[in-house]
């Protein structure tokens, strides 16, 4: 294992410390927590918190601040983080008008963030939750626990966020963070794996002339293993996918491009030439792009193409003000 | 009877079994899930034993709940908010008691098994804890408190029946679940963590 780190169990809390230390006007650690919460609290407003395992930087911390996350936990990386953080971190940014959670669809993410719901309306604090679940690589069947929840997440963040800047009361927000949730498809793909700290090793093997399509933000299997083809035919075989899943016709959409934590942003850029001719060509209005890293899987090679079927409310909200470490729409 | 000190004592033989059985936890759920079943369990039960001499002059009831905080904060992943909330509401059914029999052992486990079930909203036949928990229990009741050996045993037998069971039935909870058919064959890690806590209780009987 080759990485730039001091000590393996200190990679999380460092992190953090270097988050805060480089954004001190965005976000400030809460006390010796692994919660990162907004540095200027706006009261009066429903309060946002997300996260999950570390290692998909900038998610989560980065997309704390202004039209954006409250706050956001950082489990160990890969691990959900413990219910006892979650609540640290609810009680932080509470507000009267209650407190949103943002999960991505896992079993141990939706138990100890439900565990931490559980711990503050205990106290009086209203909350409420969401669940993200919009990768099409896996089967949503009655037979799994539902889709897992890739980087389709941002985009809830964005949303979400911006409604709940307006003013807009807890099941408002959360009303347009499900619209969002059900309108989100996304699908990715490695070329090469990531390897977790404590690990050592990487999470899978993958030939030099292979690829996995489907793959998850942790490395977990996808739907098949093949041999590596040209940018072009990756991403006709992602869109594929997703475009039979949700129908985008003749809809906006906003793209997001999505780096897995390796990927030059030359080879994105390559995807995304493709994804805009496939959808012109399909009729799918593109209304907005994103290309960049949003939710990565440490130094995993690879992409992942998100599609949100826009409405004007959600068009509205995604042009919205948004000034986070990670995240800019000015 | 079994008095405070002696389920402190229990804890820390758990501790230890759970310890010898990490490496193998962790290869069971390396085969149909993310692989550090064992190594979460064993971190959370190592913190159980260093903080347990704080609460050990407490009763059981708060003995067990502190247990179950410790394993929430400190397990991670599904495992802790499960065994985490099971020990909180076996200890709900036992405050301020500094003694329990085996009628209070029964009332422990099935309060611990439903807060598995609240939490993880599982059934049995779902490839999970679940299929070596609700089968001991059954096992247990039916066996009686009249002879605590044999209800124990009888719990036991049921409990490996039960991860035996696991190899067969698709997986539909957990990250398993997205295997299909594929987790056929491979035994539950929870199934097997669990019945390695029973037996324990069991043998130090």
């Amino acid at each position: 294992m080759k990485k730039i780190i001091n000590a393996v169990d200190q990679v999380e809390e460092q992190m953090i410390e270097g988050l805060c230390k480089a954004y001190p006007q965005y976000v400030t650690r809460v006390g010796d927590t692994h919660v990162v919460a907004r540095t200027n609290k706006k009261e009066g407003k429903v309060a946002l918190i997300s996260g999950g395992g570390s290692g998909h930087e900038p998610a989560h911390g980065g997309y704390v601040g202004e039209g954006m996350l409250d706050a956001a936990v950082a489990g160990a990386v890969f691990t959900s983080p413990t219910p006892d953080q979650v609540f640290e971190g609810i009680k932080a940014i509470q507000t009267d008008a209650g407190v949103l959670m943002v999960i991505k669809n896992y079993t141990g993410d939706v138990m100890n963030f439900e565990m931490a719901a559980d711990m503050a309306r205990d106290e009086g604090i209203k909350v409420e939750q969401v669940v993200v679940a919009d990768d099409v690589a896996v089967d949503g069947s009655l037979y799994t626990v539902g889709r897992r929840g890739v980087a389709g997440t941002v985009f809830v963040h964005k949303i979400a966020g911006a409604k709940a800047e307006t003013g807009a009361s807890l099941e408002d927000v959360k009303a347009v963070a499900e619209k969002v949730i059900d309108n989100v498809r996304s699908m990715s793909m490695a070329i090469r794996p990531c390897t977790v700290p404590a690990a050592g090793t990487p999470g899978f093997e993958l030939g030099e002339d292979e690829m996995e399509i489907g793959i998850g933000i942790h490395g977990e299997p996808g739907t098949h293993r093949e041999k590596l083809q040209e940018a072009d035919q990756i991403v006709d075989q992602l869109l594929e996918k997703i475009l039979a899943d949700l129908d985008f016709t003749s809809s906006d959409v906003a793209v997001m491009i999505n780096g897995c934590g390796a990927t030059p942003l030359m080879e994105l850029f390559v995807v995304n030439n493709h994804v805009a001719d496939v959808l012109a060509d399909k009729g799918v209005k593109v209304y907005k792009t994103f290309v960049g890293e949003y939710m990565t899987s440490l130094e995993m090679e690879g992409f992942s193409i998100s599609l949100l079927k826009l409405d004007d409310e959600l068009k509205e909200l995604l042009d919205a003000k948004a000034d986070t470490p990670g995240f800019k729409v000015i | 009877m079994t008095n405070n000190a002696k389920v402190v004592e229990l804890l820390k033989q758990i501790s230890d079994k759970i310890d010898e059985n990490a490496q193998f936890l962790t290869e069971l759920d390396a085969a149909i899930g993310d692989s550090d079943h064992g190594i979460n369990m064993a971190r959370g039960f190592k913190k159980v034993v260093e903080d347990l001499p704080g609460v050990a002059e407490q009763d059981i009831g708060a003995i067990l709940k502190k247990v179950g905080m410790i394993l929430v904060s400190t397990v991670g992943g599904a495992s802790g908010p499960l065994y985490g909330t099971a020990f909180m509401k076996a200890g709900g059914v036992v405050s301020g008691k500094m003694e329990i029999n085996a009628d209070d052992f029964l009332e422990i486990l099935e309060a611990g098994i439903g807060g598995v079930q609240m939490r993880g909203k599982a059934e049995k036949g779902e490839k999970t804890m679940l299929d070596a928990m609700l089968p001991a229990l059954d096992a247990m009741k039916a066996a009686g408190t009249a002879d605590t050996r044999a209800m124990l045993d009888a719990g036991v037998a049921a409990a490996k029946e039960g991860v035996e069971y696991t190899k067969t039935i698709i997986a539909t909870k957990g990250r398993a679940s997205y295997l299909g058919e594929r987790s056929i064959g491979h035994q539950d890690p929870g199934a097997t963590s669990f019945t390695v806590i029973l037996e324990t209780i069991a043998e130090a009987y």
